[in-house]
């Protein structure tokens, strides 16, 4: 029976940079992956770096992640198209401009740079942006990464470095035993036994966290992309918008890659498509934000499956039902930028014990109450 | 819902017309026909004689045939087909998008050419052997004053031989072949005896007219300069040879446009012979998505009568699906379309083979994937370096494939350099995956906004 240290289960950006950190602090690391690596929602989605606008209870992370996408090419041997192009976020009325000052200062606590611009601004700053907003707020160290290459890049330097990455290999059950983890693999009769177990299963996260009693609700989501022929540099920053309802940005290639509402996906059949109405809908919107875009051809739209969890928050941290489990999933469509610093907080705490990086709002228990609340009634006896 | 109104297309239409059905055919182009019968606007008046020679027959029969059903169906010319979702399609007409409901599907959608990329391809005065003959066809004009024909399969002799009756000076034929040297492949080719005779005669007209028709050639490079193609080099046993010219068509064979059949959800299967990845069927055109029907060259690459057969069987397998079925009309046109087979393999295994073996010779600085002017070299980078063999795992890493062609022109000859690069069988880097759009549309039409 082959042992090691720690085990991952799933192959994404937080896998991947889970494996490689625990690497590089010496433990013997085997990365279940059951496609490919970055082969869902790492590797399918926006690729907006950004720390701007996050819920407090992921800025440390995203700080610490923004440290690592900084210095990427020395960590992976690549920089992963990584460019600190800036993330605008426009206001689209006084009360988004309220929000957006508001959000400077909880911003300002955690060391990350607004700039709030006026109409004005806007105007000669961006002159490509279309009519209608109120200003907006800039995070300069913000930017964009190429998503297609982050998770596999991770991978390969994990292997590198003597971690055991296998594709298409798909673990069917773990289960606890007294010294660690009892991982059985699909196909295959013999077991492997870990130390410690990572889960970063992403949309199927959940799944392996019920093997151990950790109940938790993820449902799917499958964020619907489009992207444009290379045009002329046209775009500066990562465009975002108060309300969300559009992301767009241009790659250094010159493509437009934008984002806009939902496509469908079926977590049991690994299935997701976009939707011809909401590629339709998201064209209208990214016309209105940048209307020198009418004219450019559309050459594909794609999307990928991703766990979302009820608040909108991913799942980081120790299960409190199998001690040496650790769970990042759930990461409800902005793990990206995270993903970097979560592998690193993941090598930490099932390593170390401990993290530096606060990740207090982000455990599984904080569903725990509302989830008793809301099975209360079935403890009920029958009437 | 018939998609494409070539032989396959047309043949289908009336079979269901004449069951009483109502059938709606969607056309990317003006007219029906297909590529093989594209015709001119009306303004360029020249008869069927003068346009597709020996299928001139066919194309007046086919075109009767278009007019006498046009009543009983829906023909939408000018329609592009950008997306399908369940049973919705989604379509273009001038600008226009549509969202139209279906409960029964046969695709049509033929075939375009498979190109080897060689240095100059990309210059100005190169083009497809498929894009020649629409120049041709729908244009009434050359693709240039003297013209070089390279690459392999029936369609480089035709239009040669079209360009050459019309009036244009055809530098050289260059086949990367030798056909007509096998005689283990003569009593199949013999199996059709018109086609065959054909191929003969267009070479002995070449002939005739003094063109330089050169066999089991490999290309060098296409010479280019400011003022574009100036010749083209290649060689021949050893040999280099050298053929002025201003205009290069290029093409070696046909593959089969397979995107929609992929956004279906169809089942594909590799074709060893065709060396592609087709929709796996029953042989009367079912597929394995049950109101999903296909025929002619989108379901496998057997020349345009055999469309026409397939178009019917696969129109009379839906009208049997749905409990009306003729099926000794089916039989019969098995049995016609099993008769052609061994022609078609001979075809292509013995008399233009694929000359797969080209993608290995690809110079590094060739440009692959002209759209985002990836080269030979850094496709094989990424293969050596990522250590992946899949076409689509290096389409994310290189952006091979990513650009307004969508992989249609590049995709081919990439896999097989992929293999090569990587010592693995061309199965292995399986196909890229079909996303809408499956033809570029500008975000202005996708939003609807008319501007």
């Amino acid at each position: 029976m082959t042992r090691f240290d720690v085990a991952i289960v799933g192959g994404g950006l937080a896998g991947c940079s889970a494996a490689l950190h625990a690497r590089l602090k010496g433990a013997s690391v085997i990365l279940l992956e059951r496609g490919r690596c970055g082969g869902q929602a790492s590797g399918v989605n926006y690729g907006g770096v950004r720390q701007q606008g996050r819920h407090p209870a992921e800025l440390p992370l995203a700080c610490r992640s923004r440290q690592i996408w900084g210095r990427l090419a020395e960590l992976v041997g690549t920089d992963c198209e990584f460019t600190a192009t800036g993330h605008l976020k426009l206001a689209r009325n006084d009360a988004d401009m309220q929000s957006l000052l508001a959000y400077r200062d909880i911003a300002r606590d955690y060391g990350i740079d607004l700039e709030i611009l006026s109409v004005a601004d806007l105007q000669c700053r961006y002159p490509y942006l279309g009519d209608g907003y109120s200003g907006a707020s800039l995070c300069a160290a913000d930017g964009q990464a190429n998503p297609r290459l982050a998770a596999p890049a991770f991978a390969r330097k994990a292997r590198e470095l003597g971690v055991t990455v296998r594709e298409h290999c798909e673990l069917e059950h773990a289960e606890k035993v007294a010294d660690g983890f009892q991982l059985t693999i699909k196909g295959e009769a013999e077991q492997l036994t870990a130390g410690r177990l990572i889960n970063t299963a992403g949309a199927w996260g959940a799944r392996v966290a019920r093997w151990f009693g950790d109940e938790v609700d993820e449902q799917v989501m499958a964020p619907n992309m489009c992207v444009t022929e290379p045009v002329a540099p046209l775009i500066g920053p990562n465009l975002g918008i108060c309300g969300g309802s559009i992301y767009l940005r241009q790659t250094k290639n010159g493509s437009v890659v934008f984002g806009a509402g939902l496509g469908v996906a079926d977590a049991d059949r690994l299935w997701a498509r976009p939707l011809a109405h909401v590629s339709m809908e998201a064209a209208r919107a990214a016309i209105a934000m940048v209307p020198q875009l009418a004219n450019v051809l559309v050459v594909r739209t794609w999307t990928g499956i991703e766990g979302r969890m009820p608040d909108g928050l991913p799942v980081l941290g120790e299960s409190r039902k199998a001690q040496g489990l650790f769970h990042a999933f759930g990461f409800s469509g902005h793990g990206f930028q995270l993903g970097p610093a979560v592998g690193a907080v993941l090598a930490e705490l099932c390593l170390d014990g401990t993290s530096a990086t606060p990740i207090d709002g982000l455990s599984l228990g904080r569903f725990g109450l509302a989830r008793a609340l809301a099975s209360a009634p079935s403890m009920l006896p029958k009437q | 819902m018939i998609i494409g109104a070539g032989p396959a297309g047309i043949s289908a239409a009336k079979t269901l017309a004449a069951a009483g059905e109502r059938p709606v055919v969607i056309d990317e182009n003006v007219y029906p026909g297909g590529q093989i019968f594209r015709r001119p606007p009306a303004a360029f008046a020249r008869n069927e004689t003068q346009l597709y020679g020996f299928d001139a027959s066919r194309a007046r029969r086919l075109k009767s045939t278009f007019e006498a059903i046009a009543p009983s169906i829906e023909y939408r010319a000018e329609t592009l087909v950008w997306s399908v979702e369940d049973r919705r399609l989604h379509v273009s007409t001038a600008g226009i998008l549509k969202c139209m409901p279906f409960s029964r599907i046969l695709l049509a959608t033929g075939a375009m050419d498979r190109v080897i990329p060689i240095n100059g391809w990309t210059a100005p005065g190169v083009f497809s052997l498929g894009a020649a003959q629409i120049a041709l066809k729908a244009q009434a004009t050359f693709i240039g004053k003297r013209v070089v024909f390279i690459g392999t399969g029936p369609l480089l002799y035709l239009v040669a031989y079209q360009y050459a009756k019309a009036g244009a000076d055809v530098a050289a034929v260059l086949d990367s072949s030798k056909p007509f040297s096998k005689i283990t492949a003569l009593p199949a080719l013999l199996a059709d005896i018109s086609n065959f005779s054909r191929g003969l005669f267009y070479v002995s007209q070449l002939r005739l007219r003094g063109v330089k028709i050169q066999t089991a050639i490999a290309p060098v490079e296409i010479v280019a300069g400011d003022r574009g193609v100036s010749s083209i080099r290649y060689e021949q046993s050893g040999q280099q040879g050298q053929s002025d010219c201003d205009a290069v068509a290029i093409g070696y064979g046909l593959r089969s446009e397979t995107q929609l059949a992929d956004l279906l959800g169809l089942s594909f299967q590799f074709d060893r012979r065709q060396r592609q990845w087709l929709p796996v069927t029953d042989g009367a055109g079912r597929t394995s998505v049950p109101h999903v029907y296909i025929a002619g060259d989108g379901a496998s690459v057997r020349g345009s009568e055999v469309a026409e057969w397939e178009g019917e069987l696969a129109a009379l397998s839906l009208l049997e699906d749905m409990g009306r079925g003729s099926q000794k009309r089916a039989s019969v046109l098995r049995r016609r379309i099993d008769s052609l087979s061994p022609f078609r393999r001979a075809l292509d295994e013995h008399v233009f083979p694929f000359p797969h073996h080209f993608a290995e010779a690809i110079r590094d600085e060739t440009i692959v994937c002209r759209c985002e002017g990836i080269t030979a070299g850094q496709i094989r980078e990424t293969v050596a370096t990522t250590g992946e063999a899949d076409i689509n795992r290096i389409k994310a890493f290189s952006r091979l494939g990513m650009g307004r062609c969508q992989g249609r022109v590049c995709g081919a000859a990439a896999c097989e350099l992929i293999a090569a690069t990587a010592r693995t069988d061309i199965s292995a880097t399986g196909r890229l995956r079909g996303q809408a759009p499956l033809k570029p549309i500008p975000l202005s039409i996708l939003a609807g906004d008319r501007r």
